[in-house]
């Protein structure tokens, strides 16, 4: 007997990548969102906002301080039990919801150091023009920080990807659901997973390659 | 018409300035000579609110505003009729050459894009640096950089231009090509206030020299009085050390 059933893992990778598009489509609603909400709680951070500035502290700290997985339960599971108007949420809303909130507290230290990295005169001269604060992050310092936390973001991504597994434990069939469904279908559990963990590593792989190719072009306006 | 009374600005236990009295005539050109770290740069930065003055009233043409009271449109409306030359250029690494100039016009002034590019094009052409309109500033010399700088602060058509000493951070070879913009600049009467060691410029290029030391203006006048009849013994020994080291290299 053969080690691998490879005809079988060549037969499953065609119905494990129909469920690609839903985990990447998490993926990238996550990080949209995530993306927002990081660069606010960053500039409140960077502004120093009066009480604003301890919600946000308060807010890192606790998605930072918890796993995902409780965060996800917690949000599909436990909520809707005292907040009524949460029961609707569904499985890939609920883990939008769980990723949006877990990265935004990581990535928003990340786009923060990068803001703290730009030099403070560039400020004081977009000051001096007239611009309001807003103009300033906009205009000047959101821009240049972005260059500097791209790469770090892009790790980011690539571990929401990732992440976007966890959703199989609220019962949502995407790419991790769907292998662990045909696994149990066909007993066959180490070519299942064996092929599901190599898609992944292939889109991730694919994805470095692009940051690789993104950092290129953001550096090229700053080469001498 | 630029008119500061009784500025004041301390930063924990000492007094930086103690009580500026300082009226600016449309077109004037004044430079602020003194020792190290005695308010120069202060009064400037006080002037803009980059720093934030303790105490006195600032009048800028038909703006009036208690420094202490100062609401944030009244903080932008000053910066907005002022402008700054920074030390170190303090350009905006993510803009070429042609946006540092433009950006003013299109995020505060509003100008549509294109109005706003045909003035930075004629200023970068003043400036003479119309053939670097797309660089970076990474890829401009500190000279250049400088120029883009007083390019930057032209473009704002400000009642005043506060110079915060422009050449100090320049390579020794570029020191020129700066000072000349500043000339030119001056010659259109363009209304300048000017903290600087260059003492050529003062006496060439001033209108009135002023002489600030711990805090005050200890003398003001003429550069020819200023410089050739100074009548407080500060004054006079601080030209005596700044003079002698430009003569020992050479001017």
């Amino acid at each position: 007997m053969d080690i691998l059933d490879f005809d079988y893992m060549l037969g499953l990778v065609p119905v494990l990548l129909s469920y690609l598009p839903l985990t990447l489509a998490m993926a990238a609603a996550g990080m949209a969102l995530a993306l927002v909400l990081a660069c606010l709680l960053a500039v409140i951070r960077v502004l120093k906002l009066p009480v604003l500035n301890g919600f946000t502290m308060l807010f890192i700290s606790f998605f930072r301080g918890t796993p995902l997985l409780v965060q996800l339960f917690l949000f599909y599971y436990g909520l809707p039990q005292v907040l009524s108007f949460l029961t609707a949420i569904n499985g890939i809303t609920a883990t939008i919801m769980g990723l949006t909130l877990h990265f935004s507290a990581y990535m928003a230290e990340s786009i923060r150091a990068a803001i703290i990295g730009i030099d403070r005169s560039q400020t004081e001269a977009a000051l001096s023009i007239g611009m309001t604060n807003g103009q300033l992050m906009r205009r000047i310092v959101l821009p240049q920080a972005a260059r500097i936390a791209a790469p770090t973001l892009m790790n980011y991504f690539i571990d929401m990807i990732k992440a976007t597994s966890l959703a199989f434990t609220l019962g949502v069939t995407e790419l991790m659901g769907a292998t662990q469904k045909e696994a149990s279908g066909s007993f066959l559990y180490f070519e299942a997973f064996v092929t599901v963990a190599l898609i992944y590593w292939g889109i991730v792989e694919l994805l470095a390659w692009l940051q690789r190719q993104l950092e290129h072009r953001l550096n090229e306006a700053y080469r001498r | 018409m630029i008119k500061v009374r009784q500025l004041v600005k301390r930063f924990g236990q000492t007094t930086v300035l103690d009580g500026i009295d300082l009226d600016i005539q449309q077109g004037e050109i004044i430079v602020v000579i003194g020792p190290s770290g005695t308010g120069k740069s202060t009064l400037l930065r006080c002037l803009n609110f980059l720093e934030q003055p303790d105490a006195g009233t600032l009048e800028i043409g038909d703006l009036e505003v208690d420094v202490t009271r100062a609401t944030r449109q009244q903080i932008l409306a000053v910066r907005r009729r002022t402008a700054f030359v920074f030390q170190n250029y303090a350009l905006f690494a993510n803009k070429t050459a042609l946006e540092n100039i433009a950006e003013r016009l299109v995020v505060v002034d509003r100008w549509p894009e294109e109005k706003a590019q045909v003035l930075a094009r004629k200023i970068l052409e003043r400036v003479g640096l119309a053939d670097r309109a797309d660089a970076f500033p990474v890829s401009l010399s500190g000279g250049q950089q400088q120029r883009v700088g007083i390019g930057r602060a032209m473009a704002a058509q400000a009642d005043v231009i506060l110079f915060d000493e422009p050449t100090s951070a320049l390579d020794p070879e570029w020191v020129g090509e700066v000072l000349s913009v500043m000339k030119t600049l001056a010659e259109e009467r363009q209304t300048m206030l000017v903290v600087t060691h260059e003492m050529g410029f003062a006496r060439d290029v001033a209108d009135r020299v002023i002489f600030m030391d711990e805090g005050r203006i200890v003398e003001q006048g003429p550069p020819s009085q200023l410089f050739e009849s100074p009548r407080d013994p500060r004054t006079r020994s601080f030209l005596r050390k700044v003079l002698s080291e430009n003569a020992l290299i050479g001017e």
